[in-house]
């Protein structure tokens, strides 16, 4: 397609490097039932591709069930797709020997959603820290205790003696969090996979841990993949946006073109149903299409939205699945009513 | 709470203080709040702040461990709280008021149908035959927006918000004058939870219910809010409309909670509050949130006086 417009995206965007390249990626769970083998399979995620920059925050959108978790497992190498590639500074990780995983892992950061139901109960947040060093085989003791100290400081644990014999219940939840992020954190890796990190977490800390993690991510240059389905607060954190309903990406865009101008009818009614505090809000009903996302057992042909769609193009979204269209620069969607003439 | 409507709900200085070993958890303090018919209040505070004990409290649904239970509680203008358990259990509970517990799409029984755990309140407090309460839960079911033939399903075909509804719909089968939402979408979908509240709002309509809805998610209980409740350590530390609340809060802590609120739609950048809640055993005396509050000065050391204005409650000496 010929592009005329200005383009939205920062020039030294197009130049980073790919940090993290998703091709083609489709994570099938198979269904067994005793005696016949495998039956079906859940697709969760299904035609996946992506790349992620060297220093970029991105977001993944989408409600329970859509297959963020799943492709979340599969970028930390815990779920093996079966089929495509999740390509890290050149290595495929998806058939990666234990060695390369390994090192894989020291790479990637991971924080939970649930702090208090990540961190072991049994071990000091000394030990918490401690234990992904003595993996990593960071062998001096004085080195082990020095690299925690800064850590802690850096998400702002202090005065650090304090906490360092403390358990994970004699935390408050915002000091939790910052444990888990502090352990994500202290091997210096490259890339953060962070699944609903403040969606435990009261209004008034969530706040602050969101800039936390914003702060970490830009000092350190961090890749960051934030998995939400909180549209507000993801203009606060990521420069681009990826919103997968079914198992599938429905669209991707820089954020605030995201915001200003969506352009799949499924982005279009999560942005509509959320809401601002406003009183005006009692007095109208939202609009919001019927139903419930699809099973991912027998997905519906065409278009997997389009059950729930007010726009659906009869004989077309039903029929073929939707390509993935570019009517605008650097903005994707897999919709057919953005079809190129 | 002004408006227009009579007063359903009236609440004066009710306490509800846990025993423990470290001392009685004040987990409710004095609190008093109006609600008039057919409104919504929605009672907004972190958690730990007391608001779930609060519910507990109005429903009469005591720990083993109570220490201390006082107060009025006035459902059209009659004192509950002078009743007997038994008279309290017949005549009010789930007759008058009924609640949609925390994670109630968790809470229904697994091994019972649906269709038979939404009518059984309407047989147990409205003496309706069996036959007669399948009906008012094939009703109820329309009205929630659950199809008909879910009723002989069990829990576990259900999905989340299905299961929300049903426990909604249990709710209102036996046709409450006040059902109180104890975070009834936490744990649900964007569009679900949309979905639901467009439900709550048509019951509000069509039934004339009122509402007490209990959360920490302040942008979604805009969506059925009349009335606002702010709560902090165990007090309401402000009341008010809606309309008046969302665009200007008075006090402190109201403020800071609203700036903490990420928005879709306005550029600014949500901040946070800093400190910790004081603990409910010990709470320091005068303002319990003086210790965090950007505005203190030498009064706050004393206990703040409710003042009125405009309709509207705050409990700060800032309006003295």
């Amino acid at each position: 397609m010929v592009v005329e417009a200005p383009s939205l995206v920062k020039p030294e965007m197009d130049q980073r490097q790919v940090l993290l390249s998703i091709q083609d990626l489709h994570v099938w769970y198979e269904l067994r039932r005793f005696g016949f083998g495998i039956v079906g399979y859940v697709r969760a995620v299904d035609k996946v591709s992506f790349d992620l920059h060297r220093g970029e925050a991105i977001a993944v959108v989408g409600e329970s069930g859509c297959g963020k978790s799943t492709l979340m497992k599969t970028i930390l190498g815990l779920v093996k797709p079966r089929q495509g590639k999740v390509i890290f500074e050149g290595k495929d990780i998806a058939q990666a020997d234990a060695a390369t995983l390994k090192w894989y892992r020291s790479q990637v950061g991971y924080i939970q959603q649930d702090p208090y139901g990540a961190l072991p109960p049994f071990m000091s947040v000394r030990r918490i820290l401690e234990e992904p060093l003595v993996i990593a085989g960071v062998k001096s003791r004085e080195e082990r205790t020095d690299r925690i100290h800064r850590v802690m400081e850096e998400v702002k644990l202090y005065p650090v003696e304090d906490f360092l014999g403390k358990f994970p219940h004699m935390l408050s939840g915002g000091q939790q969090q910052r444990v888990v992020i502090a352990r994500a954190m202290i091997l210096n890796p490259k890339l953060i996979v962070a699944d609903e990190p403040v969606s435990m977490l009261d209004a008034s800390v969530r706040v602050e841990i969101l800039k936390l993690l914003r702060g970490l991510q830009e000092s350190h240059n961090l890749s960051f993949i934030y998995i939400t389905h909180d549209l507000s607060t993801v203009k606060y954190f990521s420069e681009r946006i990826f919103v997968m309903y079914a198992g599938k990406l429905v669209e991707q865009s820089p954020i605030g073109e995201l915001l200003q101008n969506p352009l799949h009818p499924y982005t279009h009614a999560l942005l509509s149903a959320t809401s601002d505090p406003d009183a005006r809000n009692a007095l109208s009903f939202r609009e919001v299409p019927p139903g419930e996302p699809p099973s991912l057992v027998k997905p519906p042909p065409g278009c997997r939205f389009h059950p729930r769609c007010a726009q659906m193009i009869q004989g077309l979204c039903e029929v073929e699945e939707p390509p993935e269209f570019m009517p605008l620069p650097d903005h994707r969607v897999a919709c057919w009513l953005h079809k190129e003439p | 709470m002004s408006g227009s409507n009579s007063i359903l709900l009236r609440v004066e200085n009710l306490i509800m203080h846990f025993a423990t070993t470290r001392g009685p958890v004040q987990a409710v303090d004095g609190v008093d709040f109006e609600l008039g018919v057919n409104r919504a209040v929605v009672i907004l505070g972190e958690s730990g702040c007391g608001k779930s004990s609060l519910a507990k409290a109005i429903l009469r649904l005591l720990p083993r461990n109570i220490a201390k239970y006082s107060g009025r509680i006035y459902l059209h203008d009659r004192d509950v709280m002078q009743l007997s358990d038994e008279e309290f259990r017949q005549n009010i509970r789930w007759v008058e008021m009924s609640l949609v517990p925390q994670a109630a799409m968790n809470a229904l029984n697994p091994v019972l149908r649906v269709g038979d755990q939404v009518a059984e309140p309407a047989i147990i407090h409205m003496g309706m035959s069996k036959a007669e309460a399948m009906e008012a839960a094939r009703t109820m079911f329309q009205r929630v927006g659950v199809a008909e033939d879910f009723l002989t399903r069990y829990p576990f075909e259900l999905s989340g918000g299905m299961r929300q509804r049903v426990a909604l719909a249990m709710a209102l089968v036996t046709l409450p004058s006040l059902v109180i939402l104890d975070e009834p979408t936490s744990a649900l979908d964007l569009l679900t939870q949309a979905n639901i509240f467009n439900t709550l709002k048509r019951i509000k309509k069509e039934l004339g219910t009122s509402f007490i809805l209990i959360t920490h998610d302040i942008a979604t209980s805009s969506e059925l809010a009349d009335d606002v409740a702010v709560m902090y350590a165990g007090q309401i530390v402000e009341t008010g409309e809606a309309k008046d609340f969302f665009p200007d809060p008075l006090h402190p802590y109201s403020k800071m909670l609203m700036a903490s609120v990420p928005r879709l739609r306005a550029d600014q950048d949500p901040q946070f509050i800093t400190g910790q809640p004081p603990s409910l055993i010990s709470p320091p005396s005068g303002c319990r949130f003086a210790e965090r509050c950007p505005a203190r000065f030498e009064k706050c050391s004393e206990e703040p006086p409710v003042i009125e204005r405009d309709g509207r409650k705050v409990r700060c000496w800032l309006y003295a």
